[in-house]
């Protein structure tokens, strides 16, 4: 593949620099991203990777735009309110950069679908708000041998890891499985300051665009959270768990699984809140 | 004894620990920990025991993203 004169121009700034250059953009045209969740983490990310020039970026989303994701979920304006979030996140990322494809899947990430959706991408990008889904997308990474990199936002706090599977620390080998229904007060009512997910998910972009380039050193082996009341970056090292069910010595998970309950872990489930605070 | 807990450091009573988690009040299902580097086992909480200088990291879920 060449570039027009118009894409070398859009490009400069990353055709400038040694590690990029004009080989490295064509790895980026060349590939292909999923982002499970078009919304808080999913927003960012879809913005910079469609600027960076990505040739595909998938986008797995069910939900449609609620007022109450205006906040964060810069993918989406206020006249989407009530449209769907793939299909808004795609018109977004098209008037930014008609050079990228966009793959939607209006549906939710299951056990039945996950697999053959992967398969298709080098990057997966976990931006969801549930812990059965964080959990499903680091199986499926796993079986479809796909690097994740894996995001999570709660109040004031973010959290970023990279897993290359069979290589480095999988989401299991730290958290072995959701937590107990009720325990963690998160996703709907703990609430989460907007800019967070500009941050934690920027950070998620970063990491895709070094895996597709094969530069710098990934974020595996640790965990990186982020206090936004300090403004403090702290990482935690992890390491691969030889007992780990799923990327252990004996492996228990041999095939992908719904774990059920998809807000398993959450105190107060969506569909149980007034529609005023629903997010 | 002082440990340093997620990077701080503090001054505690000693034990497991189970027993920090306790005094804490953390549940322990909601935590991962790490003791110098080491994740543990939820059924070594117990039986870990702590020593002066340890590193513990808790680790939250963290579950939003959207």
């Amino acid at each position: 593949m060449e570039f027009t004169d118009e894409q070398i121009s859009r490009y400069s700034r990353h055709i400038l620099l040694p590690e990029v250059g004009g080989k490295g953009q064509k790895k980026i045209a060349k590939a292909k991203i999923l982002l499970v969740g078009a919304g808080g983490l999913g927003s960012p990310a879809a913005l910079y990777l469609a600027a960076a020039g990505v040739g595909t970026i998938g986008l797995i989303d069910s939900d449609v735009v609620d007022l109450t994701n205006l906040q964060r979920q810069i993918l989406h304006h206020t006249p989407d309110v009530g449209r769907s979030k793939v299909l808004s996140g795609k018109e977004k990322i098209q008037a930014l950069n008609p050079d990228v494809q966009v793959s939607m899947y209006e549906e939710r990430l299951t056990a039945g679908n996950a697999l053959k959706i992967f398969s298709d991408y080098d990057v997966v990008i976990d931006g969801v708000d549930n812990f059965t889904a964080k959990f499903l997308i680091n199986d499926a990474c796993y079986f479809a041998n796909k690097p994740l990199v894996h995001g999570g936002i709660l109040r004031f706090d973010g959290r970023v890891t990279t897993i290359i599977p069979k290589q480095s620390a999988c989401y299991r080998c730290v958290f072995k499985q959701p937590p107990p229904a009720g325990l963690v007060a998160s996703c709907q009512e703990a609430g989460v300051i907007g800019v967070l997910a500009g941050i934690i998910g920027t950070i998620q972009a970063t990491e895709a665009l070094k895996l597709v380039l094969g530069i710098g050193r990934p974020l595996t082996n640790r965990m990186l959270d982020f206090d936004a009341r300090k403004t403090q970056f702290r990482e935690i090292h992890v390491k691969r768990n030889p007992k780990c069910a799923l990327c252990g010595d004996h492996p228990t998970i041999t095939e992908l699984f719904d774990d059920g309950d998809p807000y398993a872990g959450c105190t107060v489930r969506p569909d149980t809140q007034p529609k005023a605070v629903r997010l | 004894m002082q440990v340093k807990i997620n990077g701080k450091s503090e001054e505690i009573q000693g034990g497991t620990v189970l027993d920090l988690l306790a005094a804490k009040k953390i549940e322990p299902q909601m935590v991962a920990v790490e003791v110098n580097d080491k994740m543990l086992e939820r059924d070594h909480l117990g039986t870990t025991r702590l020593n002066d200088g340890d590193q513990v990291e808790f680790l939250f879920y963290m579950g939003g993203g959207r």
